[in-house]
């Protein structure tokens, strides 16, 4: 069972046609293990929405392709799948949750329907008995009064409800893995924290891994178990949670983890910044991607890409010069 | 209080009607900001956070008049904005603007970033051509923009460039007070530190006023002196920025806090302080707004409807809440997790 449920490797993800094509992933890879959270977290553009729709094979067509790599999952290559095989693992072995629900959702199918259909494709079920089994489903996912709900639409739902629902359409035929893109941005703190709170409880219950991908370092923080950092379409830096929070070794997680306002701030002070902007992806230099904003930036980081070195186990990084940083940088972590 | 404040709003009401059936009668009212009362001093930032639907853009957007408020006043320097029109309001904006949350939406995109900053003046008569490009090349300067973005459209520019325009625009005229609705929540967080940062050293160097709202605390709580939290339409806390985080006394309050996530996974206390949803501000509950989602709730707080009450010490800062109760100072925010038996009554 030490095998991981989910290994990515070496993953190439082109955007484009002919000449010009974006690399939007360039060479990620990482592993997911059973029953664990893997977040994957950074800011717009650095490519994580496209792993994860990788990973479904799910890229718009015919702009993205896969270039490279494989993505083993229960021992085989989604990659290589066809058709049929990948209709029988989206929505059956893997779930998946968007950000926005009101799109993920049909307007004009009850959600009882919706979540039959789900039921239906993958289990030999009437559609009298998919009905039946939608109601402990949205149960489940703490909707209240589900036998009432079922026969509602999306647009009589709550942002904090409908994504239940697509939860409960995700979870519907007990995947084993959960792809989660940016479930509760676009929902208040209040049902951010229900929602995160849900899919914890879920996975507790059925053991579910899932892949959670965010911008906001506090929802890694409150629920991953291992984080890849990515930046500019590679990892920067991948590891335990505790780890990355601790002891950051990428000089990008420093400067992200420094930036972010906390209640410990001293409030009113200047806050650590990260200067410039990403390469646009036709202009990528062949060295370390983040050199043009590195304060620790040295001429040989330009020279190649930086192999990922390990720090500890499990613990790996996409920087040269990792072991010459300065221990931590004050002020970050200070107060708690 | 020796000062008179800057802008004191009072009893502020926006209401919008709610048109429905074949001849689009007005079947209801949405009470969007239904009577707030807050005052804002010079120099001084007011945050203002909630979630959505609270009301918060739409008392900043009436405060400025972009939205004209159903009752109440707004004193901006002694005079009451509310019952202004058009015309009378135009040589008052410019001292009052206004930062958006969305700078690609708020910006012409087919005017170059000169034109967008020089028009202010133009609008203003203010100046000759060559006075308007030497104040757009200041401008562009102060916010941290190259010279030559003055030749340069919206689109070439990040979201964060762009919002900087959004803040040069803002301040063309020299305001006393923006209002910042949202300005950082579209950027990414290297990009958020930049602007709020740009912010905090334009406030120093202009003695500027900020309303700002938002529905991050942890930004709200950087940036801001006082923070009013709103729900429904209402003014729920509001005390100084340390004192609402250390000892927030209104439930809602210290639901908001609770449910931050931290940065931080030696401290994982997401909690689910309170259960369901927002109500919707069209058919808001009787009583205090928050009583079906509150742990705490009573019969009383169904029925009463709590005004904001000074908790402070006498001569100590003021803090003030809505809620009928002195919930336990030291209850720290996890005493929410308990059942809810006590809403049941």
């Amino acid at each position: 069972m030490n095998d991981p449920l989910l290994r990515v490797r070496n993953l190439v993800v082109g955007f484009g046609s002919g000449g010009s094509i974006a690399r939007a992933v360039d060479g990620v890879s990482f592993e997911v293990r059973r029953g664990q959270t893997l977040g994957i977290v950074g800011e717009s553009g650095c490519g994580k929405s496209v792993t994860a729709f990788s990973i479904m094979r799910l890229l718009p067509q015919p702009q993205g392709q896969i270039l490279g790599g494989e993505i083993l999952f229960e021992g085989r290559d989604l990659i290589q799948a066809s058709e049929a095989e990948l209709h029988q693992v989206r929505g059956g072995r893997i779930g998946m949750v968007f950000q926005e629900p009101l799109s993920a959702l049909n307007p004009v199918q009850t959600i009882g329907a919706q979540l039959a259909e789900v039921l239906r494709l993958h289990k030999p079920l009437t559609k009298a008995a998919a009905l039946a089994a939608a109601i402990p489903l949205l149960g489940k996912v703490g909707i209240p009064s589900p036998e009432i709900r079922v026969r509602e639409y999306p647009h009589q739902l709550s942002g904090g409800m409908r994504q239940r629902v697509v939860i409960a359409m995700a979870l519907a035929c007990d995947p084993s893995l959960l792809i989660a893109d940016e479930p509760t941005t676009a929902l208040d703190v209040t049902i951010q924290a229900q929602i995160l709170e849900l899919m914890q409880s879920l996975q507790r219950e059925l053991g579910m891994a899932i892949v959670l991908i965010t911008h906001d370092l506090g929802v890694i923080a409150q629920v991953c178990d291992e984080v890849v950092v990515m930046y500019a379409g590679q990892i920067a830096e991948r590891g335990p949670v505790e780890a990355i929070f601790r002891r950051p070794a990428h000089p990008y997680t420093r400067g992200l983890l420094a930036s972010i306002p906390r209640l410990t701030t001293p409030r009113k002070s200047r806050l650590p910044t990260i200067e410039g902007s990403v390469p646009g992806l036709q202009e990528m230099p062949p060295g370390c991607r983040y050199e043009n904003r590195c304060p620790f930036a040295r001429p040989e980081c330009r020279a190649a890409r930086p192999p990922l070195e390990t720090v500890a186990a499990d613990h790996a990084v996409s920087c040269i010069r990792w072991r010459e940083l300065p221990p931590d940088q004050p002020a970050v972590r200070a107060a708690v | 209080m020796s000062n008179p404040p800057l802008l004191e709003v009072r009893d502020l009401k926006t209401h919008f009607p709610v048109r429905g059936g074949v001849w689009l009668r007005s079947v209801a009212t949405c009470k969007a900001v239904d009577g707030v009362s807050f005052e804002l001093r010079s120099g001084e930032t007011l945050g203002l956070v909630g979630e959505s639907g609270c009301g918060k853009s739409t008392l900043g957007k009436s405060i400025v008049r972009l939205l004209t408020p159903t009752a109440g006043q707004i004193r901006f320097e002694g005079a009451d904005l509310a019952p202004l029109g058009r015309r009378q309001m135009k040589p008052i904006r410019r001292h009052l603007q206004m930062i958006f949350q969305d700078p690609a939406e708020s910006l012409n995109a087919r005017h170059t970033v000169g034109q967008t900053l020089e028009e202010p003046f133009i609008i203003h008569g203010l100046g000759s051509a060559a006075d308007r490009r030497a104040s757009v090349a200041g401008l562009l300067e102060k916010v941290g923009l190259p010279r030559d973005a003055a030749h340069r459209y919206p689109f070439e520019f990040s979201g964060g460039q762009r919002q900087r325009i959004g803040i040069a625009r803002a301040l063309a005229l020299q305001p006393r007070l923006i209002i910042c609705d949202e300005p950082v929540s579209a950027l990414d967080v290297s990009i958020q530190s930049q602007v709020l940062n740009l912010l905090l050293d334009l406030q120093r160097e202009f003695h500027l006023s900020y309303l700002f709202i938002t529905h991050n605390l942890a930004v709200v709580k950087h940036i801001s002196d006082r923070i009013a939290v709103m729900y429904l339409g209402r003014i729920v806390e509001l005390a100084e920025a340390e004192e609402l985080y250390l000892q927030p006394r209104h439930p809602y309050t210290r639901t908001l806090i609770a449910a931050i996530p931290e940065p931080e996974p030696q401290a994982r206390r997401l909690r689910i302080a309170a259960t369901g949803d927002l109500p919707s501000p069209i058919n808001p509950p009787p009583g205090c707004h928050f009583h079906p989602r509150c742990p705490f709730a009573t019969e009383l707080c169904q029925r009463e409807s709590p005004g904001l009450r000074e908790t402070a010490a006498a001569g100590g800062p003021s803090h003030l809440v809505a809620c009928h109760y002195d919930l336990i100072p030291a209850a720290q925010p996890s005493a929410h997790g308990a059942p809810r038996a006590a809403a049941a009554s």
